[in-house]
């Protein structure tokens, strides 16, 4: 379970460029939910996601995860609880190292490492299988470094790789923005298998409305540091793209109606 | 080429392997600029010159050796992951910093190592003369350091300082102290440093405070010929490309210096070897441009 609770957090306080990226934001995921998070660019999705990750720090609140407090722990510790799959396909594999040698590290996520050797033959029949299930045929290719294949390959061995170690949290940071329309949609049901196999607690960041409803059991949408729609169950089964942009439009409106306000 | 010169080169191309090794655990594995090289190569060799002209056994003497400059590595790697000093001004620091520290040690600019046991003559069997013994010894140390790093770096531990070289952020989301990790990395590096500093003293006569100048570039031309020579992203390849790139150095520098119609004498040999890195650096870039005007 995740319980993010009133993050704030200003970027450059104090200069003529000071921005605040998130506002108060509250948020709690029980354990097993999948949401999908969506908002425009600067609603402070990312800066969100990289609050939970460990890698922003917030200047004030709290992060929870299954009852323990992460506020202050730095991305190793929290990655013991915390799989993460970035954007960017090229960020969450080692292109220097093997398939086998991310899949190895990967298994190894925030336990101890010792100095057994990290690809062992049982491990490799092991990765083997679970490489096998992607149909890539990149089973026979466990040797070969990861820098060798396509971004929509690497993300998918990403995925993977984030349910090979027991995780209370899975951050997936708009994992198929930088992928071409037939392989994002390939991923996006990979995601949605993996997420159902290891009943894992996920959190989504999206671009896409229609992914946002798409998967998942709960959306939420972000402005300008805040959650200001948070739909699920019924309400959210009935709707569709034109509706979320809808209220989009209605939540943005109103917030600049407060602008008005403030400016007036 | 006489059979002495010869040996000779292949000598001190086996102990610059360790140096080159070290380099290239720093630049290639970790991605960290480190010239610490130049000040721990020669701490190695004051540690155990100064040890053993003292009466102390020459292993002890060399392990410590080599125990000093991978704590001189450490040093380094914390000023950059604690103190977040530029990684490669972290290192000029600690390079600076360590010609102080071996003047210290040493109580003078030189230890002469003249009728001491040294590790060599302590080992060397009566039927072999010193010239092809030390060659061979080296041989077996060289070939073991390249073993056990081959495997430290397929271990788990060996593979998180890797990640943590290629994509820091990745090893921190897979759960690497990647701070630990560079420091570990870097004191593993300048360890085999001190190892081949030590060992440098024990043939070469004695530690003197101005042989460490140019050991970075030595280093670095030794893998980066090594590279050009055997090019591999396999690390057990790598790291046997590094060690012959060392060794095919120190053979053309011989070379060089012997070819009376070059004309080229002892103190050429930085000049040399900065020629030579610089050419290394640019004919790859050179070769890939000539193949994208052919593809273009």
């Amino acid at each position: 379970m995740l319980k993010a609770q009133d993050l704030r957090l200003t970027f450059n306080p104090g200069t003529p460029i000071e921005t605040q990226a998130l506002r108060g934001l509250s948020l709690e995921i029980p354990s097993g939910q999948f949401v999908t998070v969506i908002g425009s660019n600067g609603a402070g999705k990312s800066t969100f996601l990289n609050a939970v990750s460990g890698e922003q720090r917030v200047d004030s609140g709290s992060i929870e995860i299954d009852g323990i407090d992460m506020t202050r722990q730095p991305v190793w510790v929290r990655a013991r609880h915390v799989a993460r799959v970035f954007q960017d396909p090229l960020a969450g594999t080692c292109e220097d190292l093997t398939i086998e040698e991310n899949m190895a590290l990967a298994k190894m996520r925030g336990q101890r490492r010792g100095f057994s050797f990290a690809v062992k033959p049982a491990l490799r029949e092991a990765f083997r299988e679970q490489i096998a299930t992607l149909g890539l045929g990149l089973e026979n290719r466990l040797s070969d470094r990861i820098g060798l294949l396509s971004g929509g390959q690497r993300q998918a061995v990403s995925l993977l790789m984030a349910a090979l170690q027991p995780s209370r949290l899975l951050l997936l940071d708009e994992h198929t923005a930088a992928l071409d329309p037939r392989t994002a949609d390939f991923v996006i049901q990979l995601t949605a298998r993996i997420v159902a196999e290891h009943k894992l607690t996920t959190m989504m960041v999206t671009h896409s409305m229609r992914q946002a409803l798409d998967v998942g059991e709960r959306t939420v949408m972000l402005h300008q540091g805040r959650v200001v729609l948070d739909v699920s169950g019924k309400e959210r089964e009935g709707m569709d793209v034109h509706h979320l942009l809808e209220m989009f439009e209605k939540v943005r409106g109103e917030a600049l109606d407060d602008d008005a306000l403030l400016l007036g | 080429m006489s059979t002495y010169t010869l040996l000779g080169a292949l000598e001190i191309g086996l102990i610059f392997s360790l140096v080159a090794l070290g380099v290239y655990i720093s630049f290639r594995l970790l991605r960290f600029p480190d010239l610490t090289v130049d000040g721990s190569f020669p701490l190695g060799g004051a540690v155990a010159a100064t040890l053993i002209a003292s009466g102390s056994d020459p292993f002890t003497a060399t392990i410590a050796a080599t125990v000093a400059g991978a704590c001189a590595g450490f040093i380094t790697g914390w000023l950059n992951v604690r103190l977040k000093i530029m990684d490669l001004l972290a290192s000029i620091l600690m390079m600076i910093a360590l010609y102080s520290i071996n003047l210290r040690i040493m109580g003078k600019p030189n230890v002469p190592l003249i009728a001491e046991p040294t590790v060599f003559n302590l080992l060397q069997p009566e039927m072999l003369v010193d010239y092809v013994f030390r060659p061979l010894l080296l041989v077996f140390v060289v070939l073991a350091v390249k073993l056990l790093l081959d495997g430290f770096f397929a271990t788990q531990t060996g593979l998180a300082i890797r990640a943590t070289g290629s994509n820091a952020r990745m090893a921190r989301a897979q759960g690497v102290n990647t701070g630990l990790a560079v420091l570990a990395g870097m004191a593993l590096s300048n360890a085999l440093v001190g190892l081949a500093g030590a060992l440098f003293a024990q043939t070469q006569g004695g530690a003197d405070i101005s042989m460490g100048v140019g050991t970075i570039v030595i280093g670095l031309a030794a893998v980066i010929v090594g590279e050009s020579l055997l090019p591999s992203r396999k690390l057990y390849l790598a790291t046997l490309a590094v060690i012959l790139g060392a060794i095919v150095y120190r053979f053309f520098i011989a070379l060089a210096l012997n070819s009376d119609f070059i004309g080229l004498q002892a103190q050429d040999l930085n000049l040399v070897t900065a020629l030579l890195v610089t050419v290394a650096l640019v004919l790859p870039r050179l070769r890939q441009r000539n193949a994208g005007k052919k593809g273009g």
